[in-house]
């Protein structure tokens, strides 16, 4: 019988580095995604500002990208100007948060101060049912009930309704991403000190007052985190504004319009086939890194945020 | 002094009414958002149930001539006996009308009966064949008969027919097993959404195989193999980062590298299943980390006093009892996966098919893709096509989600 060493200093034990090595080369996964992203977009971004120029794409009012098929073709080169997919982007998402701001937090608040708890045992998960729901689901959704609906409201009014109007993308957009603001507000409303609600109500406020001029200020930073992931959430979302907003550019403020988003024109354009290396293909690289940067950056800001404040209680 | 007591209380009653007025809002606030959920659902699901059944118009069909397979002309067969059905129609253009009632597959449904059942040939049958979308939707009252002509999709002379047909008891509705069973198909009386269904199972396949292990190998190394550092911390950044990035950024980075440098093929559930593991890792990686978390370091020095080395303790302590944790937060980023149609776009598995992928390289396309081209489709049929396909996914969305509870409450443990 072989004697096994026994020693107090401990072995090595080649193959628990080899393992510790693996594993920390999965958690180094995370940052070559990334990398990934930000080198894939950047590099055919580049080739495609080789072709257009950096201040034409972001500062151009006209959007409409052709490839030439002869070189002497009318219109041959295509206009590349970002403006109108950046504002109709903007409008879609303010509707949406105009629809999804107030009502996440106050249900948020109803749900932290107001609700018993066996109506938040049962509403909350319904209400995160809304966020587990696919956005194709939302999508088919808005064009085929809400759009129309408005459409035919408007009508009513005497006003001119686009069939594939901002308003109608914004407003179940908004649906969607109510429970990202309600459930993380909620959260933060938690993380109020009781301390700060009992010295309110003890001096004779309402509920309402101690809400409203306690602890909603006091969770301010918490909420305005919430907001901004959740306009993230509207700037990137896809699938509803590729099936119930337009996909011809169009500049305009008026949220009855069609205008078409960053999203919807990256699919566009790259949804059957092309070559790879042109302009209009190239351009879609283009969108997605102005895209994944302003995600990148609301997302950042969103975060230090929250934990600032999570650490500043706790 | 009254003066001084009736102001405040009326104040007091403003406040209060302020209150109940607030309190009110919080309701309405919930209140519309479930009312549009269950708006929603209710409008798909109305739509949707039309999908369960399908029409099927009888007739009799004279095979006494063949005694092989080889013998017969199936198309001719079904066009024959449905022009014996209706004797009466004799002009050409009439009877091109007449072959609309039928779908345009029929000839293939009667060889496939033929072909299950030999004792067919050599005798006439009255046999079902399936009707083409328009008497379908007629007959689930999709299409106003009182409608003047022109403006309806079915015109007096078919309309004539269909009566007839339903005179002599010849059109029945039955259960539309096609649906579940077969794949796309332009034809909305026989499109199906298994072939898309069997892309999603295909391509979550290949999702869970990647982000499982790779999301659990890299919660270990954050939580047990690495101290806080500057490096951990950036590591942690961007974790929850590319939890928020844009699900279409995934799909620009699936179609530039995984498919235009690794040339992995187009449309494979394999390339789907690649990007969306890359999108549920995060997910995983910060739900493992949390269900680490929950076990106690009672269990870590325990483990560690009796001589077990940081990696016996990890294997064979901490990680069975993350396990469930673990799982969970696995089904719940695969049920985000399924619902996931853009970058599935991007990476180009928004073909046309009609066959069910055999492998994780054939081109696919998956349920919620399958929805997103349903959706684009002109003809009336498929609105109830798109709308009971929403509802197949919404079903197994709810059985992973309840899953997940189950297996959450079935192994929740209090130390």
């Amino acid at each position: 019988m072989a004697q096994r060493e026994i020693s107090l200093t401990g072995r090595k034990r080649p193959l628990e580095t080899l393992l510790k090595l693996t594993l920390n080369l999965a958690s180094v996964l995370a940052i070559f995604v990334t990398l990934g992203i930000v080198l894939s977009m950047v590099f055919e971004a580049w080739k495609f500002f080789q072709m257009v120029s950096v201040t034409e794409f972001l500062f151009g009012l006209e959007w409409s990208p052709q490839t030439a098929i002869r070189a002497d073709q009318v219109g041959s080169s295509g206009s590349f100007g970002a403006v109108p997919l950046i504002a109709g982007t903007l409008l879609i998402s303010s509707i949406a948060m105009v629809v999804a701001a107030p009502i996440g937090l106050i249900s948020a608040i109803y749900l932290s101060e107001y609700a018993s708890a066996r109506v938040r045992a049962w509403v909350k998960p319904l209400l995160e049912m809304l966020a587990g729901i696919p956005s194709v689901v939302y999508g088919f959704f808005a064009a085929l009930v809400v759009a129309p609906f408005i459409r035919m409201s408007g009508g009513q009014f005497g006003l001119e309704v686009a069939s594939e109007s901002a308003l109608a993308a914004g407003l179940v957009m908004g649906v969607m991403i109510i429970p990202l603001i309600s459930s993380l507000s909620d959260d933060v409303l938690n993380a109020v000190p009781s301390s700060l609600r009992e010295a309110s109500l003890g001096l004779g406020a309402t509920q309402a007052e101690t809400i409203k001029k306690v602890i909603v200020p006091a969770a301010i930073p918490g909420i305005a985190g919430s907001f901004l992931l959740a306009a993230s959430a509207a700037i990137g979302e896809t699938m509803i504004v590729v099936m119930a907003a337009g996909l011809a550019a169009n500049l305009t403020a008026n949220p009855l319009e069609a205008v078409t988003t960053v999203t919807a024109q990256i699919v566009a354009l790259l949804t059957g086939d092309q070559e790879f290396d042109s302009a209009k293909t190239l351009s879609a690289f283009a969108l997605g890194l102005l895209l994944f940067a302003t995600t990148l950056i609301l997302n950042i800001i969103a975060m230090r945020i929250v934990n600032k404040y999570r650490e500043q209680y706790d | 002094m009254t003066d001084l007591f009736t102001t405040a209380s009326g104040h007091l009653r403003a406040r209060h009414r302020a209150e109940w007025r607030f309190r009110w809002l919080g309701r309405l606030a919930i209140v519309f958002s479930l009312g549009f959920l269950l708006i929603m659902l209710f409008s798909i699901t109305s739509l949707g149930k039309g999908a369960l059944s399908r029409a099927e118009i009888q007739l009799s069909i004279d095979l006494s001539a063949a005694s092989s397979l080889e013998d017969v002309n199936f198309q001719k067969a079904v066009r024959s006996a449905l022009f014996a059905t209706f004797p009466e129609v004799t002009d050409r253009s009439d009877k091109r009308a007449l072959l609309k009632l039928l779908s345009s597959d029929s000839g293939y449904e009667l060889a496939r009966m033929v072909e299950e059942n030999p004792a067919l040939l050599g005798q006439e049958t009255t046999l079902w064949f399936t009707a083409s979308d328009d008497i379908d939707m007629y007959e689930k009252g999709a299409i106003d008969a009182n409608l003047p002509e022109n403006r309806r999709r079915l015109k007096d002379t078919t309309l004539g027919w269909v009566r007839t047909l339903e005179s002599r008891n010849a059109l029945r509705s039955v259960f539309n097993t096609a649906f579940f069973t077969s794949g796309d198909s332009r034809e909305p009386e026989l499109a199906g959404i298994f072939s898309a269904l069997v892309g999603s199972i295909l391509s979550l396949i290949v999702c869970f195989a990647l982000s499982f292990p790779l999301g659990i190998m890299a919660a270990l190394s954050l939580e047990e193999f690495s101290k806080k550092s500057r490096w951990s911390d950036f590591i942690e950044v961007n974790i929850n980062n590319l939890a928020a990035v844009p699900s279409i950024v995934f799909g620009l980075l699936g179609m530039a590298i995984i498919l235009n440098v690794f040339g992995l093929p187009r449309s494979s559930p394999l390339v789907g299943g690649m990007v969306l593991a890359l999108m549920t890792l995060p997910t995983i990686i910060i739900a493992s980390r949390a269900a680490l978390r929950s076990v106690p370091p009672s269990i870590r020095e325990a483990a560690l006093g009796m001589g077990a080395t940081r990696v016996q303790t990890t294997f064979h302590h901490v990680l069975p009892l993350a396990m469930p944790g673990m799982l969970t937060g696995a089904i719940v980023g695969m049920a985000r996966a399924l619902g996931e149609t853009a970058p599935l776009i991007m990476i180009g598995m928004v073909a046309f098919i009609v066959d069910v992928p055999q492998g994780f390289t054939d081109a696919a396309t998956s349920l919620p893709v399958q929805i997103f081209l349903w959706a684009d489709s002109p003809e009336r049929a498929f609105l109830e096509k798109t709308s009971a396909a929403i509802l197949v996914l919404l079903g197994l969305l709810i059985v992973m989600n309840i899953a997940a509870v189950v297996l959450r409450k079935k192994f929740e443990r209090r130390y």
